[in-house]
C-alpha cells in the first residue's frame, strides 16, 4: 500500500511543479535555519568529557571577607584554602588549576619567542580529565612534591617548535628557567574549556607545568581573578587576599560525593570559626552543573535559536496552507477513490505519505542549507568557530525534523481531505 | 469596492484564511523585533569613543620578566618611536576605548562614608601626552602637569603602605561622568573618592572617552589618572599618525622595537580601527544574521501568499468567469484579489502587533533589551502590506485574464 501511495504522491508532486518547489523551498529554508542554530547550540552546550563528567566536581567556597552575605561562593579560591583542601586528599583524584602568561622559547628551535598561557596544575589533571598523550606522559606526584622542572606541551606547540617530532626529553625555556619536556599531548580540545572559571571556548593552554614549579618560574606574573584587598606583591599571590586557584575533584560514587560535600562545608565552617572566613557558603557542582552555572552558551546563540524556531513555525504554517490548497484541489480525485471503496483512513494515509515525501525533499534541501549555514558560522570570529560541524546525530536529526514537521503540517489538510463527501464530488465531475 | 462578498468568501475558506493570517502575524512579530534588534546593534557599533580613531595604531609587547629598567626601556622605546616618519605623537596607555584585553576599573564615590559605589568607572592611565595622543578633547580645566605624574610601581607601593601622599591627587573625568556625578554643576575642583579613602581632585573634563569593556556600567563613565605606566605593566604604545600612513607606521614601529631588542614578543599590533572592529564583530555578525532572517522570512511569507492566491484563483476560475460574463471588468477582478489580500494582511498585522509586543516582553525578560518603540509597529505593518500586495499581484493578474467564456464551460 505504501508503495502505491508513494507513487500517487510522486505523480501529484509532478503535476504542479511550481507549488511543489515552493513547498520544498519553504521547508528547506526553515529546516536549514533551525538546524544551523540547533547544531551550534548542540555543540556549545555539549558535554566536554562524555563518560567522565558525571564523576567530576568543582569545589567552591567564599574566602572573600568583604562579602559575608554572598549567596554564591567565589568562582575560584585563595591559595591557602586550595592547598588545604588539595592536601587533605579526600577525593579519588584532585587537581588545582592556576593560569599565567609566560614567554616560551625552545633553545634548539629557530622559532622566535612566544608569549603563551601556562597552566600550572597537579599530577591528577591528566588521568582525571582523560587527557590523551602522543608522546611521553604527565608528571608524577613526586615531581609535584619536588618542584620538578618538567613540562607537558600541546600537540600544536610541538608542531610549531619541533615540527611534530617526539620532543620528550628536550628542553623548553619558560621565562628564565629550562624545563624538561616529559609529555606531548594529542590534539585535545574540550569544548567549552570547562576546567577554567571564565567559561568560554578557547583552546587548552599550550604549556602545562606542576603547580609547585610554575609558581617559582613565573613568580610575579600571576593574575588574580579578584582580590578583596591589595596584594602586597602584585603577581605573587600565595599569601595574598586574592582568589585565583581552582580545585577539581573526582568522586566515583554518590557516597563519596556527599562525604566530600560534608568535608567542604566543615572546612568552611572551621575557617569561619577561626576568623579567616566570614561566610560558610560552599558549593560542589558537577561538571555539567558548573557549566550551566557559568552560562557558557552565549546569549546571542540562544537568541538565534529562538529566532530559528520561530522561523520554522512560520514555514510550518506556510506548508499547512499550501498542502491544504493542494489536497482540496484534488477533491474530485479523492471523491472517485472514496466511491471506489478507499476508506477515510486510506485517504488520510495517502495524504500523509505525500506530506512525508515533501518533508524528505525539504530535508535534503535543508541539509544543504544547514551545511551552508554552518560554513557561515565557521567564518565568524568566535572562539568556537573551528568546533562547528554537522555530526551524525545532527545529520539524522535534520531529516527527522524535516519529515516530522511536514507530516505534522500534513495532518490538518489530510483530515480535511479525507472528509470530502464523495457523492458531492462525483456529481461535479 | 464592496467588502461583503470578499468577507463571505473568506468565511467559506476559514481554515486557509486563518493560516495565512497567522503566518502574516508571526512574520510581523518577528520582523518588528528583528529590525529593533538590528537597530540596537547598529546603535552600539556606532557609539562615539571620543578619540581620533582613524589616526591611532597600538603595539603591545609581552613582558619579559620583571625588568628593573622597564622605565628606562620604555623611555628609550618612546624616543625611538617618535623618530619614525609620519608619527605625530606617542604615548603609553593601559587600555583603549572599545577593545579587548585587560582593563582597569574602580569604584567611584562622592563621599568617603558611602556604603555603595556611585559608579563603576574605567581608569585610563599611561603617562605624559596620553590625552593629546589619543585625541581626547579637553572641554574644561587642564591636562596633567609633568610634576603630577606618579610611577605605577610607586603608586602600587603607596597603596599597599596606605600612604596617600605617594598617590596622585588629580583626576580628569569625561563630561558624561561629570554630569552623572554633579548634574548641572561645574565639576572642576570637586573631589571624588576611589574606595573609601583615596581622594582625587577634578582638574579637567574631556568631552568624551568611552570605556574599554563593561559598557553596561555606563559607556562614558571613564576617568584618567596621572600614573605613568611602562611597557612591562601590560600597557601598549599608542602612536598617532595620519590615516593614510597608519600601515607604514605600524610596520616601521614594530621593526624599530624588534631592532631595539630582538627577543621581545609583540602581542598586539593593529590600527585602532581594527581593534574597534574586533570589539564589535559579534554585533556586526548578529546584525547580518538578523537581516538574513528578515529577508528569508519575508520571502517565505511572500511565497506562501503566492501559493495560496494561485490556488484560490484556480479554484474560482468559474466564479470569475461568471462575474466577467455579468459585466465585471478586469480591473474589478484584479482589485477583488488585491482587496482580499489587503484584508487578510490587515488582520494578520493587527494580530502581529500584539504578538510583537509579547515577543518583546519575552526578550526584555531574558536578554536585557529595552521596550520596543512604537515606531517599529507601523513600519512593520507597511512592509507586510507591501509584501502582500506584491505577492498577490501575479495571481491576481492571472485571475483578471480569465476569459468570460469560462462561465459557459463545465470545469
Amino acid at each position: 500500500m505504501f508503495g502505491y501511495y508513494l507513487d500517487l504522491a510522486l505523480r501529484s508532486l509532478k503535476r504542479n511543479k511550481v507549488l511543489t518547489v515552493l513547498m520544498v523551498l519553504a521547508i528547506a529554508v526553515g529546516i536549514g535555519a533551525s538546524m544551523t542554530t540547533l547544531t551550534v547550540m548542540h555543540i556549545l552546550s555539549g558535554d566536554p568529557l562524555p563518560g567522565r563528567s558525571a564523576h567530576l566536581f568543582y569545589a567552591q567556597l567564599n574566602p572573600d571577607i568583604a562579602r559575608p552575605h554572598a549567596k554564591e561562593p567565589a568562582y575560584v579560591m585563595d591559595y591557602h584554602s586550595a592547598m588545604d583542601l588539595w592536601g587533605a586528599h579526600r577525593a579519588d583524584r584532585q587537581a588545582l588549576i592556576v593560569n599565567s602568561a609566560i614567554k616560551v622559547v625552545a633553545p634548539e628551535s629557530a622559532v622566535p619567542p612566544l608569549q603563551l598561557d601556562m597552566l600550572s596544575t597537579t599530577t591528577d589533571f591528566f588521568p582525571m580529565f582523560g587527557v590523551p598523550f602522543h608522546y611521553g606522559s604527565g608528571w608524577s606526584a613526586d615531581d609535584d612534591a619536588q618542584h620538578a622542572r618538567v613540562v607537558v606541551i600541546s600537540d600544536d606547540l610541538n608542531n610549531k617548535l619541533f615540527g611534530g617530532a617526539n620532543s620528550v626529553g628536550r628542553t623548553l625555556r619558560l621565562g628564565r628557567s629550562d624545563l624538561h619536556i616529559v609529555g606531548v599531548l594529542k590534539p585535545w580540545r574540550p569544548a567549552p574549556l570547562f576546567y577554567e572559571a571564565w567559561g568560554n571556548y578557547t583552546r587548552p593552554q599550550d604549556v602545562m607545568t606542576p603547580l609547585t614549579s610554575g609558581l617559582e618560574i613565573n613568580d610575579g606574573h600571576f593574575m588574580q581573578f579578584t582580590c578583596w584587598d591589595m596584594p602586597s606583591t602584585p603577581g605573587h599571590l600565595q599569601n595574598a587576599p586574592c582568589e585565583w586557584v581552582g580545585l577539581w575533584v573526582q568522586l566515583d560514587d554518590a557516597a563519596k560525593v556527599s562525604a566530600y560535600k560534608q568535608f567542604l562545608g566543615d572546612y568552611a565552617a572551621q575557617q569561619k570559626s577561626l576568623g579567616r572566613f566570614t561566610s560558610g557558603v560552599t558549593r560542589l557542582r558537577s561538571l555539567m552543573q558548573w557549566l550551566d552555572y557559568l552560562g557558557v552558551v552565549p546569549d546571542d546563540v540562544r537568541l538565534q535559536n529562538w529566532l530559528a524556531f520561530a522561523f520554522l513555525a512560520i514555514c510550518l504554517f506556510n506548508t499547512i496552507g499550501l498542502l491544504l490548497a493542494k489536497f482540496l484541489r484534488r477533491s474530485g480525485e479523492i471523491g472517485v477513490r472514496r466511491a471506489l471503496g478507499a476508506s477515510r483512513a486510506a485517504i488520510f494515509a495517502q495524504c500523509l505519505v505525500e506530506a512525508g515525501l515533501l518533508g524528505l525533499l525539504g530535508g535534503i534541501g535543508g541539509w544543504l542549507l544547514t551545511m551552508a549555514g554552518l560554513w557561515l558560522v565557521r567564518r565568524q570570529p568566535t572562539d568556537y568557530a573551528d568546533l562547528i560541524r554537522l555530526d551524525l546525530p545532527m545529520f539524522l536529526a535534520t531529516f527527522a525534523v524535516a519529515i516530522a514537521t511536514s507530516v505534522l503540517a500534513g495532518v490538518l489538510p489530510a483530515w480535511r481531505a479525507c472528509r470530502v463527501a464523495p457523492a458531492l464530488q462525483l456529481k461535479a465531475l | 469596492m464592496e467588502l461583503r462578498p470578499i468577507l463571505s468568501t473568506l468565511r467559506r475558506h476559514k481554515t486557509t484564511a486563518w493560516l495565512l493570517i497567522l503566518e502574516i502575524a508571526l512574520t510581523c512579530a518577528i520582523v518588528c523585533n528583528a529590525v529593533f534588534l538590528i537597530g540596537q546593534r547598529l546603535q552600539r557599533m556606532d557609539l562615539p569613543s571620543g578619540i581620533a580613531e582613524h589616526e591611532l595604531v597600538q603595539i603591545q609587547l609581552g613582558h619579559v620578566g620583571k625588568n628593573v629598567d622597564a622605565k628606562a626601556q620604555t623611555e628609550a622605546d618612546l624616543a625611538a618611536l617618535r623618530q619614525i616618519a609620519g608619527v605625530r605623537q606617542v604615548a603609553v596607555a593601559n587600555q583603549l576605548p572599545f577593545s579587548f584585553g585587560s582593563d582597569s576599573n574602580g569604584s567611584l564615590m562622592l563621599d568617603p562614608r558611602q556604603q555603595q559605589k556611585t559608579a563603576q568607572v574605567a581608569e585610563f592611565m599611561g603617562g605624559p601626552g596620553l590625552l593629546p595622543t589619543l585625541g581626547a578633547q579637553l572641554v574644561a580645566g587642564r591636562d596633567f602637569q609633568p610634576g603630577e605624574y606618579v610611577d605605577f610601581d610607586a603608586a602600587v607601593q603607596a597603596l599597599h603602605d596606605g600612604d596617600a601622599r605617594g598617590l596622585p591627587q588629580e583626576i580628569i573625568l569625561t563630561r558624561g561622568l561629570a554630569k552623572r556625578l554633579w548634574p548641572g554643576q561645574d565639576a572642576l575642583g570637586k573631589t571624588v573618592y576611589f574606595g573609601n579613602n583615596l581622594p582625587f581632585r577634578v582638574i579637567g573634563v574631556v568631552a568624551s572617552l568611552a570605556r574599554p569593556k563593561q559598557l553596561e556600567q555606563g559607556v562614558q563613565y571613564s576617568t584618567v589618572l596621572p600614573i605613568s605606566m611602562t611597557a612591562a605593566d601590560g600597557s601598549s604604545y599608542i602612536l598617532r599618525t595620519s590615516p593614510q600612513e597608519r600601515g607604514a607606521v605600524l610596520k616601521a614601529a614594530v621593526a624599530k622595537l624588534k631592532q631595539l631588542d630582538p627577543n621581545r614578543v609583540v602581542l598586539v599590533k593593529r590600527t585602532y580601527d581594527a581593534a574597534r572592529r574586533e570589539y564589535f564583530a559579534d554585533d556586526r555578525a548578529m546584525a547580518g544574521i538578523l537581516v538574513g532572517v528578515i529577508v528569508a522570512l519575508l520571502t517565505v511569507t511572500a511565497l506562501g501568499i503566492v501559493g495560496l492566491a494561485s490556488f484560490w484563483v484556480g479554484q474560482r476560475r468559474r466564479t470569475i468567469g461568471v462575474r466577467r460574463a455579468l459585466g465585471a471588468t478586469r480591473g474589478d477582478i484584479l482589485r477583488y484579489f488585491q482587496t482580499e489580500n489587503f484584508l487578510l494582511a490587515s488582520f494578520g498585522i493587527a494580530l502581529g502587533m500584539v504578538l510583537a509586543y509579547g515577543l518583546n516582553l519575552f526578550l526584555m525578560l531574558h536578554y536585557e533589551l529595552p521596550r520596543l518603540p512604537g515606531i517599529y509597529l507601523p513600519v512593520g505593518a507597511l512592509v507586510l502590506w507591501g509584501i502582500g500586495q506584491l505577492a498577490v499581484l501575479g495571481p491576481a493578474l492571472r485571475a483578471s485574464n480569465v476569459p468570460p467564456v469560462v462561465a459557459t464551460r463545465s470545469v
